[in-house]
């Protein structure tokens, strides 16, 4: 499963890093919307059952934690990407 | 001291402006960044979609409450991107920006609406399985599809919504899948009747989809999300055998549940409602709790729709104003009272013309996940089944997650219920703890 565009497609591009390789996102996208159109998931269950991507989209199920450089753990879906955020992926 | 309204939807608006309207200056808090709520949140700022396309054939409605938000900004405290984590006698407890502040306030309206209700199934904590409104979130604040084929599953008005919403923005959607069979839904259309417009545009989305071609299946039993990492197909069941459709994403969601954790940490009772299957905290028509200066409205005490929240905003921020003993408007009172009432005869039919699946969350295998925060299992739960549900909480951790229970709770209520043998109320109901939300460590021993 990938992100797919359908709208909104014309924002200027936002450089950032995912698990320190380059990658690209749009200025208004979540980090959730950031990483899912560059990759499959966002996070790995602590209790081995696998990938996760996110849930709810709204700040409840708390699926969607990743790492900022400087900023710690945050809500990928409430926290929109910024130019040069170093994202990693836990 | 002041009055607080908690989240700034429809209800909330509503109330912050008839509170303006007495003379008030209320403190007007959300944690999105910006005024909306859930059915008119607003894309952020760059995005260029008109409000037709954002908003479909509700957006008349959202345009006159942004723009009556707007012009309230200068006469209210507005803290937006901050979460109430905590209610304490005559305080809230918020944080924003990592930063805590204590709000104090001699009344509080919580305007806190709702979340998806789900049911487990195997295979939904894979990537590319989202609520249906995480789905619409997507779509409507990011311009984005949650893949290339998406099937939706589920039951109530949301599931057609949002369906349609996709395949209109040229979405490829693979399948609707409804729970509810139609005769269900065609025997309680008497009542549905009676709301109007909400129930024929409903007719339209289905219309319109069967019309684009897309595969409409209603009555069926889901089975499992197929894939290994990744979704790759949906397993259902109807009268006729075993089926299976092709999709690289699934969006799920039986009707809404209210979030009533503040509520709950407030203190206000809560009764068990059995045309909703859940605990909902109480209060009287007016939006008046058993708590001196605790005022609910909105989707975050019931599910009733927008409009109903709407109309519940502006009509509690009367009884505020009231309860300060500043003049009443009581025509407006009035209409308000009459208005809500026939709602309510829409939405009783509503409620059941999409009935909670409880069997199918009861039904669950032992070996699907559950409480997808710890990866728990429905056997582990039946394991530890004991009466109440949150001394099962102690036994299995579930419901004690980073999400609190708010996704795994009502389908985890139903297995131990059944494991019991008790009816769904007699379980009991997961509590509320502070933090509601997940906050840095720091905050919370310093709050
Ligand atoms: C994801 C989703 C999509 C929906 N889409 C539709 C739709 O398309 N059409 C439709 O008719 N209905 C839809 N609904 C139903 C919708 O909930 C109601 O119709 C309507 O939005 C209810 O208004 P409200 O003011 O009661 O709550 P909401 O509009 O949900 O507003 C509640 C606000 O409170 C804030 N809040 C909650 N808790 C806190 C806290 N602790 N601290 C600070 N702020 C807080 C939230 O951020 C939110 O902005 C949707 C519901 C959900 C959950
Ligand atoms: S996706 Fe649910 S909290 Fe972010």
């Amino acid at each position: 499963m990938r992100l797919v565009r359908l709208a909104e497609t014309a924002r200027p591009a936002v450089a950032f890093t995912l698990d320190g390789a380059p990658a690209t996102a749009l200025a208004g996208d979540t980090l959730l919307t950031a990483i899912l159109a560059n990759a499959e998931h966002v996070r790995t269950s602590e209790f081995g059952d696998g990938n996760r991507a996110g849930f709810c989209w709204m700040g409840a199920c708390q699926d969607c934690w990743v790492l900022v450089q400087g900023e710690g753990r945050v809500r990928a879906c409430s926290t929109y990407v910024a130019q040069g955020m170093a994202v990693l992926r836990p | 001291m002041t009055v607080a309204v908690v989240g700034a939807g429809p209800a909330g608006t509503r109330a912050a402006e008839v509170l303006v309207q007495a003379g008030l200056r209320p403190v007007v808090i959300d944690e999105a960044p910006d005024n909306g709520g859930r059915i008119y949140q607003r894309p952020p700022a760059g995005f260029r979609r008109s409000d037709g396309d954002l908003y479909g054939t509700e957006a008349h409605k959202a345009q006159a409450l942004h723009r009556r938000f707007d012009q309230l900004r200068g006469a209210i405290d507005l803290r937006a991107s901050t979460l109430v984590w905590d209610v304490r006698p005559q305080q809230l407890l918020t944080l924003r920006d990592g930063r805590s502040e204590t709000i104090g306030f001699e009344q509080a309206i919580l305007c806190t609406g709702a979340m998806d209700r789900v049911i487990p199934l195997p295979g939904w904590t894979l990537p590319g399985v989202y609520t249906l409104g995480g789905a619409q979130v997507a779509l409507k604040t990011q311009g984005c599809a949650i893949g290339q084929a998406v099937a939706f599953l589920g039951t109530g008005p949301l599931l057609w919504l949002v369906a349609y919403q996709y395949a209109k923005a040229g979405a490829r959607v693979a399948a609707v899948l409804d729970t509810t069979d139609f005769a269900t839904k065609a025997w309680r259309t008497g009542g549905l009747l009676r709301g109007g417009r909400t129930f024929l545009n409903g007719l339209r989305y289905v219309g319109w989809l069967r019309w684009r071609g897309v595969r409409i299946v209603e009555g069926v039993v889901p089975e499992a999300i197929e894939g290994d990492g990744e979704v790759t197909g949906l397993r259902y069941r109807t009268r006729h055998g075993t089926h299976h459709i092709a999709c690289d994403a699934v969006g799920i969601g039986w009707g809404l549940k209210p979030e009533t954790q503040l509520a709950d940490l407030a203190g206000v009772s809560f009764a068990f409602d059995p045309v909703q299957r859940g605990w909902l905290p109480v209060r009287n028509e007016a939006g008046r709790t058993d708590i001196r200066g605790i005022y609910l409205a909105g989707d975050g005490v019931r599910i009733g729709g927008a409009d109903v929240a709407e109309l519940a905003g502006a009509r509690v921020a009367w009884a505020v104003v009231e309860d300060r003993g500043l003049p009443v408007d009581h025509a407006a009172v009035a209409r308000l009272d009459r208005a809500l009432q026939r709602q309510a005869k829409f939405r009783q039919a509503l409620d059941r013309a999409f009935p909670y699946p409880h069997r199918l969350a009861a039904g669950m295998a032992d070996d699907t996940i559950l409480c997808r925060c710890e990866a728990i299992t429905a056997g582990a739960m039946r394991a530890a089944a004991t009466a109440e549900v949150n001394r099962t909480k102690a036994l299995t951790r579930i419901g004690m997650g980073r999400c609190q229970g708010r996704v795994c709770g009502p389908a985890a209520a139903e297995v131990l219920a059944a494991a019991l043998g008790c009816p769904v109320e007699q379980v009991g109901r997961l509590r509320g703890q502070p933090p509601v939300k997940p906050i840095p460590m720091r905050t919370a021993a310093a709050g």
